[in-house]
């Protein structure tokens, strides 16, 4: 499958950018690791009303993003590529996917004690067998995108 | 001498950290920090079929996220392997017991390793535990249309209705499944 795509000069900053994105994704994971969401006793204590910190964590995360985007969209910044920044709304249909979808995820969530974001942070920490996991998630999406036309959203 | 970057970061470091990357992401170009949609990246990339959903320019549309997802391996790399924390995880005592009571004893790195071992997918429960929590992430957020970073992070700091549906129907299930689920899976 062969897709011509003109190269344009928003393009060519686009790909200018990866090594931004893989930076970021550097800062991510330790933050992940060190932060301690990749740890699974964390994401226990929190689900199991345990303790208080991965509450506190996600409290002061949205304080400091909530104004930063407003900000951003508000005021209009463009991004370095020069597009303006907008965040398009999910589209909220009926909602069922969100209660639905969110409830499947919540529950793998719960029983393997990581999200998707630590998946990734905890094989570069070495453990092998989240390759595993990884692999079940991607054939789980597969699986949902096969049968996506047939489900209530 | 080093010692203090071996220490795991108290949550006022970790959170506004959180934002912060989020907020970059947007800044650097227009884009939302998530991680699952990566998970349909790879079935675009790889193996599309013919499944409408996975038909698109995923190059065009994915590749940062491939990228930053690639970015996440290096950063767990070296703050969960070279800067490992070197004491067990200090959650609260309550929840040490908790977990205790389950049968987990060894709460050193970032996950138990009795349960995260290849020799668990030898077990029925430990193969429906990572095979099949792994399945329930990637068919969950596919569904809901992203995870704790895309609905939690991004779609809550833009103060999004649908992203709030999501995160309560997770938070709430992930709280069933670990006070009713996880008990079965650990039990001998």
């Amino acid at each position: 499958m062969t897709i011509t795509v003109p190269v344009t000069p928003v393009a060519r900053a686009r790909e200018r950018l990866l090594p931004a994105y893989f930076l970021a994704g550097v800062l991510f994971g330790i933050v992940l690791t060190k932060g301690e969401l990749a740890s699974w006793f964390r994401i226990q204590e929190a689900l199991r009303f345990d303790g208080l910190y991965l509450y506190q964590v996600f409290a002061s995360a949205l304080a400091v993003a909530i104004p930063l985007f407003w900000m951003l969209e508000r005021r209009r910044v463009r991004s370095l590529v020069g597009e303006p920044i907008v965040i398009a709304p999910k589209p909220l249909g009926r909602g069922r996917r969100y209660v639905i979808g969110g409830t499947i995820f919540g529950l793998g969530w719960g029983v393997t004690g990581a999200c998707p974001g630590p998946l990734f942070a905890l094989l570069g920490a070495g453990v092998g067998v989240i390759a595993v996991l990884i692999l079940g998630a991607t054939a789980g999406t597969w699986v949902y995108g096969y049968l996506r036309p047939t489900l209530p959203h | 001498m080093l010692e203090w970057l071996h220490r795991p970061w108290p949550w006022y470091v970790t959170g506004p950290l959180l934002g912060l990357v989020a907020t970059g992401l947007l800044m650097i170009g227009n884009k939302q920090l998530g991680v699952s949609g990566n998970f349909r990246h790879l079935c675009a990339a790889v193996f599309p079929r013919n499944v409408a959903f996975f038909k698109y320019d995923w190059t065009r549309s994915g590749l940062w996220n491939l990228v930053f997802a690639g970015g996440i391996v290096v950063g767990g790399f070296i703050g969960g392997a070279l800067l490992a924390s070197r004491e067990p995880v200090a959650i609260t005592a309550r929840a040490h017991a908790d977990l205790a009571s389950l049968g987990v004893h060894d709460f050193t790195g970032l996950v138990p390793r009795q349960l995260f071992h290849w020799s668990a997918l030898l077990t029925l429960k430990g193969l429906l535990l990572i095979a099949g929590g792994g399945f329930l992430i990637g068919f969950g957020t596919a569904y809901a249309g992203g995870c704790t970073s895309g609905h939690g992070i991004t779609g809550l700091a833009d103060l999004q209705l649908a992203s709030l549906i999501a995160v309560v129907a997770f938070f709430a299930a992930g709280a069933l499944a670990s006070h009713f689920l996880l008990p079965l899976l650990l039990s001998g």
